[in-house]
């Protein structure tokens, strides 16, 4: 419990820094735009509405969105911070943005129209009469992106910018309700903390007094002490970069990448233990998604995170068919090489590829050992899967290979599936292979006798900075994870509570000695 | 001196001034009594520009008003309306003070104008300067209306319905208070007010507007004693019935 509140401060202080700059570029934007389009009803309808569309992507994608759209540009890194500060702010417009239009639309005619008679110039009437009779709208509109903007600023980490996200995405994905319920109460608190300040300021400009409220400053001077006097992962970054840009020998610091479940935070402090042991300085940029931990290590923003040869050969290369494994895995490590600069480690021993899983018990009373068997009894049967399953090319083959068609198909996050298949809320659930809850559960693996789904070797890449240097591959290359181990070591996480350093600290020891690489 | 002359203003081709002269002498107080839709709002309207006449020529001083910029016209005209029309956000200091602050008048100057302003229709400083336009009643709010048109001493006073929002008490005392105001400092004045009685008790000539046209101009005497055709008749039948009916109330 004391780890994760002292781990909370340098998130806390990057999720608050990520929500008061988008924050302030949104009001920046939105005020003049609305103080433009107030007196042109046409306009203020096309900005409001526009805002309104941004609006209703799920947070999520739009965070994603930036992604794909910063890396064709070119222009800023589509890698943490920029991505997800321009989501933000996109996010934050709307509440500022109509309240603006609606609060200075809404001001008294009367007003208006005595300012006008007074000689006041329409800028005049704007700035000493629109504007402050509408302030308190408005502040009510900066108010609502606060709180909004809190909550969406943890779909931050999946992007690579630390925020509470961590603590919420890592604590779902391992199964530490602990770490989880931390992150929640943090982003909660902190949104109650900037609500009740800028209520304060609202509710002084609504009793329309000039003084600004030296209790609401005093409280935000205080919160931003936290963002600026508190370490940083950001800073951390910078050296990294700084690094980058004066490397001419040995590589001396290294960022490591990893997506959101518990195998790949459990293979981050394998290599993170090897890389210090070798005297490499490591930061982490955990919780990344898919597609976004490639393109990070393409970049050079991470310089090494563990795939697999599946995920490759269908996202990035966008290739079809199931050839075998050996056939993948050569491809894969021909095209990182030759397209990216990425260097491939090799097969670090296990597989951790789709399956479909069962409860033995149901498993058994229906007679069912493998994909063939599950064909027959799948009208009657449902089948949860995660996010991805049914969009990709393996469920596509499984289903021509076998003709499988189930009564009901579901989508869960990968965190709860077990438990939807042990509670009977679906009687099939897609799992992988070397997740140690398959044994926890005492689940059953259909077998694949056709081979039809893909092999997925666990792989290490390595970045074009890092892929040359002798202590890195000292530290990495000799690094092997038999399946049944890492098994072992993903249910020492899910199931017995420890942390994912002491799971990496137990497979490290039953490597056996590896080579000392502080001494090369 | 304000002068009107044969102007005229269409709304969406529906005529609301049609060709009307009017000339109020320096120092006089005329008012325009008619209905709603007359035209007479807009014919005030036309003298600080906030409605421009489709032909005709308006002159305050003997200067057209379209010499220069609206804007500056306005900041030399005093301009009292009927929702009165005082900036919530700011104190009764604050407003009077605005048009002044927009002339770029010095600190001191605008203080002291301030409380003679205020002196001057019965709020004293001290107790009011520094409240809020909510925190008094409709009747102090319109004497702060008045003393923030006078507050750059403007050249001609615009007054349009100015009493009507106010209970009949209230209203009478302002009305009074207007008349020793227009007495004591003889400033040019154009009012616009559908109620008869207050134009025959306040001003020196009264103009009956029907249908966007002058019907008569003329002393209040000579109004009630001759009326000019049968609809100025019936306007001033209207208050002639008033005081009879009160009169009959008070006969034993």
């Amino acid at each position: 419990m004391s780890d994760l509140l002292r781990g909370l401060q340098p998130l806390l202080s990057s999720h608050l820094a990520l929500v008061l700059i988008a924050l302030a570029i949104a009001s920046v934007i939105a005020l003049p735009l609305a103080i433009v389009a107030s007196s042109r009803p046409r306009l203020a309808f096309a900005v409001v509405t526009g805002a309104g569309v941004i609006q209703t992507v799920p947070g999520l994608a739009l965070l994603a969105l930036m992604v794909p759209v910063l890396a064709k540009t070119g222009v800023l890194s589509p890698f943490g911070f920029a991505p997800a500060v321009i989501a933000l702010t996109l996010y934050a417009m709307l509440p500022i943005l109509r309240n603006a239009v609606t609060g200075i639309r809404g001001v008294d005619p009367a007003a208006v129209e005595a300012a006008r008679g007074m000689g006041m110039s329409p800028w005049q009437i704007m700035r000493l009469v629109e504007l402050p009779l509408a302030a308190p709208v408005i502040a009510a509109g900066v108010r609502m992106a606060t709180v909004w903007t809190v909550g969406a600023a943890t779909l931050a980490t999946p992007v690579g910018q630390p925020s509470l996200g961590n603590y919420i995405f890592a604590g779902l994905q391992t199964r530490n309700f602990t770490m989880l319920l931390v992150g929640v109460a943090a982003s909660a608190a902190l949104a109650l903390a900037l609500d009740g300040i800028l209520a304060l300021a609202e509710r002084s400009l609504r009793a329309r007094r000039r003084r600004f409220p030296f209790a609401a400053a005093a409280s935000f001077v205080a919160l931003a002490a936290l963002v600026f006097f508190a370490p940083r992962f950001d800073r951390r970054a910078t050296t990294a970069h700084a690094t980058q840009a004066t490397a001419v020998r040995a590589v001396t610091h290294v960022r490591l990448g990893g997506k959101p479940f518990t195998e790949q935070y459990v293979l981050v402090e394998l290599m993170r233990a090897r890389l210090e042991s070798a005297g490499i300085g490591v930061d982490v940029a955990e919780g990344l998604g898919s597609t976004m931990a490639f393109d990070a290590l393409v970049r050079g923003d991470i310089d090494a995170y563990v795939d697999y040869s599946g995920t490759l050969w269908t996202n990035e290369m966008k290739r079809a068919g199931v050839p075998p494994r050996w056939q993948i895995e050569a491809e894969v490590s021909g095209w990182l090489a030759h397209e990216h600069g990425i260097r491939s480690l090799g097969r670090l021993g296990f597989e951790n590829e789709y399956v479909l899983a069962m409860r033995r018990d149901v498993a058994t009373r229906l007679g069912l050992r493998t994909l063939a068997d599950l064909a027959r009894a799948a009208p009657k049967l449902s089948i949860g899967a995660d996010y991805e399953f049914f969009s990709r090319a393996e469920w596509d083959a499984v289903r021509r290979a076998y003709g499988l068609d189930f009564a009901k198909t579901a989508n869960f996050d990968p965190a709860l599936l077990y438990d939807a298949v042990q509670r009977g809320d679906v009687d099939v659930i897609t799992a992988f292979s070397s997740d140690g809850r398959i044994a926890a559960d005492d689940l059953v693996v259909l077998d694949d006798p056709a081979g039809a789904l893909p092999a997925y070797d666990a792989m290490i890449l390595v970045g074009a900075r890092a892929a040359g240097d002798r202590h890195v591959a000292c530290a990495l290359v000799p690094l092997q994870v038999p399946v049944e181990r890492m098994r072992v070591a993903n249910a020492m996480v899910d199931r017995d509570k420890k942390t994912p350093a002491e799971a990496a600290a137990w497979l490290l020891s039953t490597m056996g000695t590896l080579p000392d690489c502080s001494k090369l | 001196m304000i002068e009107l002359e044969r102007v005229e203003k269409s709304f969406g081709g529906m005529p609301a001034v049609r060709g009307v002269s009017l000339t109020v002498a320096k120092g006089e107080l005329v008012a325009i009594v008619g209905g709603s839709g007359s035209g007479k709002t807009t014919l005030l309207r036309m003298v600080n520009r906030l409605v421009e006449p489709d032909a005709g020529e308006v002159r305050v001083g003997g200067r057209d008003v379209r010499a220069e910029p609206a804007v500056a016209l306005r900041r030399t005209i005093g301009y009292v309306i009927q929702h009165i029309g005082l900036l919530p956000h700011l104190t009764v200091e604050e407003n009077i003070a605005m048009v002044p602050r927009l002339l770029d008048w010095t600190r001191e100057a605008i203080a002291s104008r301030v409380t003679e302003l205020l002196d001057r229709v019965g709020l004293p400083a001290s107790r009011y300067a520094a409240r809020y336009p909510d925190e008094l009643s409709g009747g102090q709010q319109q004497r702060v209306g008045i003393a923030r048109a006078l507050a750059a001493k403007p050249r001609v006073l615009l007054l349009d319905e100015p009493l009507g929002a106010l209970d009949p008490i209230t209203r009478v005392a302002l009305q009074r208070e207007l008349r020793a105001i227009h007495r004591d400092l003889g400033l040019t004045t154009l009012m616009v007010t559908h109620d008869i009685v207050e134009a025959l008790s306040l001003a020196d000539r009264v103009a009956v507007m029907l249908n966007g046209e002058i019907r008569q101009i003329a002393t209040p005497g000579e109004l009630v004693r001759a009326p000019a055709d049968d609809w100025v008749a019936e306007v001033v039948e209207v208050a002639r019935a008033q005081g009879e009916t009160l009169r009959g109330l008070g006969q034993p």
